[in-house]
């Protein structure tokens, strides 16, 4: 596990990312940009939604036989030539993948983007024993010179704004000349694919990720727009594919299925440019691809998900609509989040992976709109997971004493309605009485989050439960 | 125990199950050896001409370009006359695909042809598919001496052959194809699905072609449907 965790600090992750400038510039394209073209693509496809209830329905049969499938898998694969790697733990996936690459005296390992990467902080590891890992999908690259994590699951870097990257450029590719032109997007990527294309070449082990595993074949598939995963998994002399288990889908049919709401709900594409399904080393005839194939599968917390109340997360294909549709996301960007995983899919997937006494916050920081449970590919039933992430918060008083006691008195009340509605309107006469000069309070015991921001009205008529009976009888 | 017996139990302590049980083996073994074909959008089913002229605007719709040849033997000529348009050298890699070796290159004039997988030196690339896919302008490459995957991603220029036949409606029909050439459960090393060329939005989301694979990418559409 990645030792970075700020998770705890939300809050003031938050408020210092509200307070940053460049963050708050480069946020405001994701709201735009992503929410119009994963509406325009999915409107062009009449079966989308048809898609999105087969895409659910898969990965809920596969995860209802798991261990079947994972057995089958793993039997295709060994027949293909792979050779496949159980890991329980981040800290057993590091070391397996570091004692491959020994076994071939690893220089520089290239890396075709992978979130599982980034969970188990590969990159660290590698590093501290003297191999050097070279993230070569461009956003992950911007976040590896600049030694963040990613702050989207699919645009690492959406966090940064051109000029910040070409200031990293100018620092980092000291080889190339001081005066150069990088005003342009365009000359930013040409940039980056001559200084990479090279790291490509010299590259003794190519690591990627997964999008799926395929039970009927053993194949491994992932997806990418650059061909970085491509270039990663061809050149070097030994492919290494970390997932996580709940990757696996049953055929090469499931997977199309779920290929067709993949791209759709997470750049607005028809399909991305690089669908790549590997299988095995290359074939004794074959004049290039690697001569190895290993496949890492990681648990890492995820097989105690199942048959539990956050077994519906495992669904997740990874496509970042919910924290691209996500009113908090966009407000204060991926890194507030605290971890790897930002966004809807993170408040509920990281207190599963690093503890709800770590990640509580996350949960929170919802306002239950619902948005990312609308636009999910998978229909995973994000809010009502957070909620039940904040009942366990409750019951395992994670939370401050005046909230718990806040919430107490309130649910007092709640459960006795005639109680309730007298004290309601007894605090509602009561304020509007103190209140009937200005018609608002500047401030008010107790509310003092809502009052150091906007005033709070006084209420002028009777409650509305009180209103609302008034009304029926009328 | 090993870590694959801690997983695979561990799993099953969650389901509440053992592995054993007859119902869910045979769920397992009917969904692979049938592998059944889910809901596949309307939008490719068409009939063959229809079809190709779906697949020429998907093609062109992720920024790819398409030419309509009606005999292989207009292929060279095509070739030569796309790179002398885009000012590129008259140079291109293909690899021992006998449908591109039997081909009358000696037409395309001065145009030099070598053969293999590519070191990154080569800057036009030009593979035989396996296949299209109407439905989003998708094609399929196989790995192997025919058609080395390298080619798909080294060279600047991807410059793909179809044959109209081969251009299915949807992803099914071709992976059907593919059971039938390498038998079931069995696949090459890479198959490799591309829909355009390469492209990066990293950027401030400014989508730019040409990230790390090809910036051009280039469809000859041989015969007829």
């Amino acid at each position: 596990m990645s030792e970075i965790v700020t998770s705890p600090a939300f809050k003031e992750n938050a408020r210092a990312a509200l307070a940053d400038v460049d963050l708050q510039q480069a946020l405001k394209s994701v709201e735009v940009n992503f929410i119009a073209k994963r509406r325009a693509s999915a409107d062009k496809l009449p079966e989308f939604e048809a898609l999105r209830d087969a895409a659910r329905d898969i990965k809920d049969h596969t995860l209802a036989h798991l261990d079947l499938y994972l057995e089958a898998y793993e039997q295709r694969l060994t027949a293909a030539g792979g050779q496949i790697h159980y890991a329980v733990s981040a800290e057993e996936a590091r070391a397996i993948i570091l004692g491959i690459c020994r076994k071939v005296d690893a220089k520089t390992v290239t890396k075709g983007k992978s979130m599982v990467g980034e969970e188990i902080a590969i990159n660290a590891h590698l590093e501290s024993h003297g191999i050097t890992p070279v993230e070569t999908d461009l956003g992950e690259y911007l976040i590896q010179i600049r030694g963040e994590l990613p702050s989207h699951i699919i645009a690492p870097a959406v966090h940064l704004t051109k000029a910040q990257i070409e200031a990293d450029f100018r620092r980092v590719h000291t080889h190339l000349p001081a005066d150069r032109n990088l005003e342009e997007h365009t000359t930013l990527l040409a940039e980056a694919r001559a200084v990479l294309r090279e790291r490509f070449l010299a590259a003794d082990v190519g690591i990627t990720g997964a999008n799926f595993l395929v039970a009927e074949t053993g194949s491994s598939i992932i997806v990418t727009n650059e061909g970085n995963g491509d270039l990663s998994q061809t050149l070097p002399k030994i492919h290494i594919v970390l997932a996580t288990i709940e990757k696996l889908v049953p055929t090469l049919e499931d997977a199309s299925q779920i290929l067709r709401v993949l791209a759709r709900s997470a750049t607005g594409q028809e399909m991305s440019v690089y669908t790549t399904i590997s299988t095995g080393p290359r074939r004794p005839d074959d004049p290039d691809g690697p001569g190895e194939y290993h496949v890492v599968i990681l648990d890492n917390g995820r097989s105690s998900m199942l048959g539990g109340d956050f077994q519906d997360m495992l669904r997740c294909i990874r496509c970042g609509a919910c924290m691209n549709h996500c009113p908090v996301y966009h407000a204060v960007g991926g890194h507030a989040y605290g971890w790897v995983y930002p966004g809807p899919m993170g408040a509920v997937l990281t207190p599963s992976l690093i503890g709800v006494d770590k990640a509580g916050h996350l949960p929170n920081a919802s306002t239950f709109c619902g948005r990312c449970e609308a636009v999910c590919p998978v229909r995973i039933p994000l809010p009502r997971m957070m909620r039940r992430w904040r009942e366990r918060e409750f019951e395992r008083h994670l939370q401050p004493a005046t909230m718990r006691y806040g919430l107490a008195v309130w649910a007092f009340l709640a459960k006795r309605p005639r109680l309730y509605a007298l004290a309601t309107s007894a605090a509602a006469f009561g304020l509007g009485w103190l209140g009937r000069a200005k018609g608002r309070f500047r401030s008010l015991p107790l509310a003092g989050g809502w009052t150091r921001h906007r005033d709070f009205p006084a209420p002028e008529q009777r409650t509305f439960q009180a209103q609302w009976r008034g009304r029926k009888r009328r | 125990m090993s870590s694959r017996e801690v997983v695979l139990g561990s799993i099953r302590r969650s389901l509440g199950v053992s592995g054993r049980e007859a119902p869910r083996r045979q769920a397992v073994a009917d969904r692979l050896a049938h592998h059944p074909r889910g809901l596949v959008p309307e939008r490719g089913q068409r009939p063959p001409a229809e079809r190709l002229e779906v697949f020429r605007q998907m093609v062109e719709a992720a920024a790819g370009t398409v030419a309509k040849l009606p005999r292989a033997e207009d292929v060279p000529a095509a070739v030569a006359a796309f790179l002398r348009a885009h000012n590129l050298p008259m140079a291109v890699r293909r690899g021992d695909d006998p449908r591109l070796a039997g081909l009358p290159w000696e037409r395309a004039g001065a145009l030099e042809v070598t053969t293999g997988a590519s070191d990154g030196h080569q800057l036009v690339a030009v593979s035989h598919a396996f296949g299209g896919v109407a439905e989003t302008g998708t094609l399929i490459l196989l790995s192997g001496r025919d058609n080395p995957t390298t080619l798909n991603f080294l060279p600047d220029t991807h410059i793909v052959v179809v044959e109209a036949r081969d251009v299915a409606g949807d992803y099914e029909t071709v992976l059907a194809r593919l059971r039938e050439k390498f038998g079931a459960g069995e696949m090459p090393r890479t198959v490799n699905m591309i829909t355009g060329p390469s492209r990066s939005a990293d950027i401030e989301q400014m989508l730019i072609l040409g990230a790390h694979g090809p910036r051009r990418l280039h469809v000859l559409v041989v015969g007829e449907a």
